[in-house]
């Protein structure tokens, strides 16, 4: 069967209607822009299939159970799940990734390119999207303190007139808010780190 | 000219998972079943 035409969506549906030929075809179309995401982080080809495969192994189980309902968007969703698993993988090996400059390969020509940090804004996006979600999830106070803080600038002292509350307060309220936004960051594994 | 470094020469960027990771990944496929119980929980099944 021909997909070459077929959006992600389309593939999708084929697969959960039997079509085991439109998942390799969705795998395929996808491979090189996700696993280049992975192995320039990871730098271990091992590794970087380990990830590539259990990136792949939660897209499957998610479409099987019917979970799957990000349309339009399989590739942002599967870099997200790549992109958390390789934060994991990090976090078990409890180190952060280091990279020495060799004749072949140079960190900051990566930096310095504009064509590979797409990836890294499609990530960006995404994680600010989650951010944005449970910033609203906070107790109304809480949130108008942390908005009126981070995204208008203001000062405690400035918050704290405009709340109408002692600046005592709004430092207390900011405190919970930080609080409560890093136990919702670990309950829904979001991770600023990129 | 100096050298310029693109996505299409940058180390990694042309780079594809092995075969056998994606032969994994179909034969999974093929082998996974999902069931859903009458709680709501959801049971995966490999078949051989």
């Amino acid at each position: 069967m021909d997909f070459s035409r077929a959006s992600d969506s389309e593939l999708i549906t084929k697969y959960l209607s039997g079509s085991e030929s439109a998942l390799e075809f969705l795998i395929r179309k996808h491979q090189q822009r996700i696993y280049s995401y992975i192995i320039v982080r990871i730098q271990d080809e091992d590794l970087a299939n380990d990830v590539f495969q259990d990136t792949f192994v939660k897209v499957i189980n998610t479409l099987k159970r019917g979970k799957y309902n990000e349309e339009g968007k399989f590739l942002q969703w599967t870099m997200r799940i790549a992109h958390n698993l390789i934060i994991d993988h990090f976090r078990k090996a409890k180190r952060m990734p280091t990279m020495s400059p060799t004749d072949e390969f140079d960190i900051f020509n990566i930096i310095k390119d504009p064509s590979l940090n797409v990836e890294a804004s499609i990530i960006k996006e995404q994680i600010e999207g989650d951010l944005y979600k449970l910033i609203e999830q906070l107790p109304e106070e809480q949130k108008e303190v942390l908005k009126l803080r981070h995204f208008s600038e203001l000062s405690f002292k400035e918050i704290a007139d405009q709340t109408d509350v002692s600046i005592n307060t709004a430092l207390g309220r900011m405190r919970y808010a930080l609080i409560n936004l890093r136990k919702l960051m670990e309950k829904n594994h979001v991770s600023l780190l990129q | 000219m100096g050298s310029t470094t693109t996505l299409k020469n940058e180390p990694g960027a042309y780079c594809k998972p092995r075969k056998e990771t994606i032969q994994f990944l179909l034969n999974y496929s093929k082998a996974l079943e999902v069931k859903k119980l009458a709680s709501g929980e959801y049971v995966e099944f490999i078949r051989n």
